[in-house]
């Protein structure tokens, strides 16, 4: 370690060189893209600015703004917050569950697989569109079932109570990236495993509580974490749910009324677009900007510590 | 039906091909096959109640795009008519190739662009060993787990007062160009799984890296190249938030996801055209799926399994 051969420090440099040249793109992309626009965005929340005339200081009043006047951000986080409990955890049972029950189809396992795994592709927007449909009140063809079968019709999307359990539906839904998720992890399982508790007398339901699950824990976190992150920024579901719903007319510089029925379906990302694209407040927008940013780096943080097997920076 | 469709990956074996979890190594007692025809029963049971809640949605917004307007307006499940010519008065509905031919460039271009620029950034994080390392792959995570309305306002200004490019698309398409985080955290994912060897290998016979990479590591890495591509070609086909910010202002530059809720704003009481448009806009995703299943479901794991 003391001297270092001359050849060798030229080849350090030129290796060096190389690693620069392959990193290239993403050094200017996270630069330009992350984080001058970070930068940018800690910067204009300490400025008054419309995006016309120039950005004046303004010291810590977009902050009280928001937390104090403003009459979105709480009711947003509350929903968001809302989502992040309810929803993560019923679409992770769900998934296991639909990832469970595909393991042991013995019939038709490749047509079961394929039924369950398509609506995840379905184009949020046209997803969302066609749960509008299918729950609305009037003519749709849930409530219609649920009228045959003596049931109680909920208002959906247009009850702020039913708004997001709507939504929430709308997510189970779509589970498909879950089931094969865990339909990988469950088929990884050692099947000795089984065959030794088996023999010493375990039930179905202990060998899943002390096979399975501990086997499948990491891929359970996983699946917990990058769902609280997946619904930190659940953005174009609510907004086009309570677009369509309220029958406000979609495009261009449209005003709306955000998070119909009620503020209702209003989260976080959206509350960026009303302050920084509707109100015109830069300052604002980039006040809950930063709280977006920071809780999701929370969690970042989290998968990055715990989940050592696949979302760890080291190999 | 059974050729294509009951192929899974490698890292997700057929479950006829390895006994599930709880069904493994039962011994053959004498109640062994009515417990297991009763497993069978319950098993298949659930499975159809859960593909009728995964499939029902489909059937009915198919069923109400085929109605006649006064029907869509009734509680009527089956279609008295089948109006297939709803397909072709949405199709003919002024803008909407435009959107076609807008997603198609946004998703086509924006794909080649992201999957090309990331291929050496992932490879360089996968193979090279230099300092700061596991700094630069934590960044590239942060970034993926990034909403992307956190940095809008200073991009927005960016784009539009700085280079006057709003009312395009192009402020979604260059930026793909310079690496795309999620692509370059899955194939790095996928390129650590390819031994260190082979590259060696290639470099004992004279190759620079560069072309170890092209020559000899990307032919092997042909599955995860078409699953991130596909990735990212659904992500733009899907994405709602950049053409809602970038393009809103210009209808000659929306796309599907974005014109799609315009067509219900137009149509206001037509269930049954909104219902066609938005199967128009499912079609083609649904489509490709039966074409690259594989590359699809090997993609999913990916994210989860560490390969």
């Amino acid at each position: 370690m003391t001297t270092i051969h001359p050849g060798l420090k030229a080849r350090r440099r030129r290796s060096a060189l190389r690693t620069a040249a392959f990193l290239s793109p993403w050094l200017l992309g996270f630069s330009v893209f992350f984080a001058y626009p970070l930068l940018a965005t800690l910067y204009f929340s300490f400025m008054k600015y419309d995006g016309f005339t120039a950005p004046v200081w303004n010291g810590l009043a977009n902050w009280s703004y928001v937390f104090q006047d403003y009459p979105f951000f709480w009711p947003a986080l509350r929903n968001t917050l809302w989502l992040v409990v309810v929803m993560v955890s019923l679409r992770v049972v769900f998934g296991l569950g639909v990832g469970l029950l595909v393991t042991r189809v013995r019939t038709a396992p490749g047509l079961f697989r394929t039924f369950f795994y398509l609506p995840y592709l379905a184009p949020p927007v046209a997803a969302t569109m066609a749960f509008v449909f299918l729950l609305n009140p009037g003519t749709g063809p849930a409530n219609t079932v649920l009228d045959l079968f003596g049931m109680p019709q909920p208002g959906w999307f247009k009850d702020a109570d039913w708004s997001k359990p709507a939504l929430t539906l709308l997510a189970l839904w779509g589970i498909g990236d879950l089931m094969i998720i865990f339909m990988a992890a469950l088929l990884d399982v050692p099947r000795d495993q089984y065959e030794a508790a088996e023999l010493d007398g375990a039930g179905p339901f202990a060998r899943f509580r002390y096979v399975t699950l501990p086997n499948i824990s990491p891929i359970l976190l996983f699946a917990v974490v990058t769902g609280v992150i997946e619904t930190m920024q659940f953005y174009t579901q609510p907004l086009v749910a309570g677009k369509v719903a309220s029958g406000v007319i979609g495009g261009s510089g449209q005003q709306f009324e955000p998070g119909y029925p009620d503020q209702s379906t209003l989260t976080v990302p959206q509350i960026v677009y009303n302050l920084g694209f509707q109100r015109f407040d830069t300052g604002s927008a980039c006040v809950v900007a930063l709280v977006l940013f920071a809780l999701c780096m929370a969690f970042t943080a989290v998968l990055m510590r715990r989940g050592s097997g696949f979302l760890s920076a080291e190999d | 039906m059974s050729t294509r469709t009951d192929r899974l990956p490698r890292t997700a074996p057929e479950p006829t091909s390895r006994t599930a979890p709880g069904t493994a190594g039962r011994p053959p007692a004498p109640y062994g096959r009515r417990a297991a025809t009763l497993e069978w029963i319950a098993v298949h049971a659930l499975a159809v109640a859960a593909a009728l809640f995964f499939v029902l949605p489909f059937v009915f917004v198919l069923l109400t795009a085929v109605m006649s307007d006064s029907q869509a307006l009734t509680r009527d499940l089956w279609p008295n008519t089948w109006e297939w010519g709803n397909f072709r008065t949405v199709w003919e509905t002024p803008g909407f190739l435009t959107w076609w031919r807008n997603t198609l460039l946004y998703a086509g271009l924006g794909t080649v662009l992201a999957v090309g620029s990331s291929i050496p950034v992932a490879y360089a994080l996968a193979k090279f060993r230099f300092r700061g390392r596991n700094l630069m792959m934590m960044a590239v995570i942060a970034m993926m787990m990034l909403p992307p309305q956190v940095v809008i306002v200073p991009m927005y200004l960016f784009w539009s007062k700085q280079l006057g490019l709003s009312g395009t698309l192009w402020p979604l398409i260059v930026p793909m160009a310079f690496g795309n985080p999620f692509t370059i955290f899955l194939l790095r994912q996928f390129l650590l799984t390819i031994p260190r060897e082979y590259t060696e290998a290639a470099r004992i016979d004279g190759c620079g890296e560069f072309r170890a990479m092209v020559r000899v590591v990307l032919p092997m890495a042909r599955p995860a190249l078409a699953a991130v591509a596909l990735f990212h070609f659904f992500y733009c086909w899907n994405d709602y938030f950049g053409p809602q910010i970038y393009a809103s202002e210009n209808p000659g530059a929306w796309t599907l996801s974005y014109g799609l809720e315009s067509f219900k704003g137009a149509h206001q009481t037509d269930w049954n055209l909104t219902m066609a448009a938005t199967v128009l806009v499912m079609a083609p995703v649904i489509v490709v799926f039966f074409f690259a299943q594989k590359a699809f479901i090997e993609g999913v794991t990916l994210t989860g399994v560490k390969g």
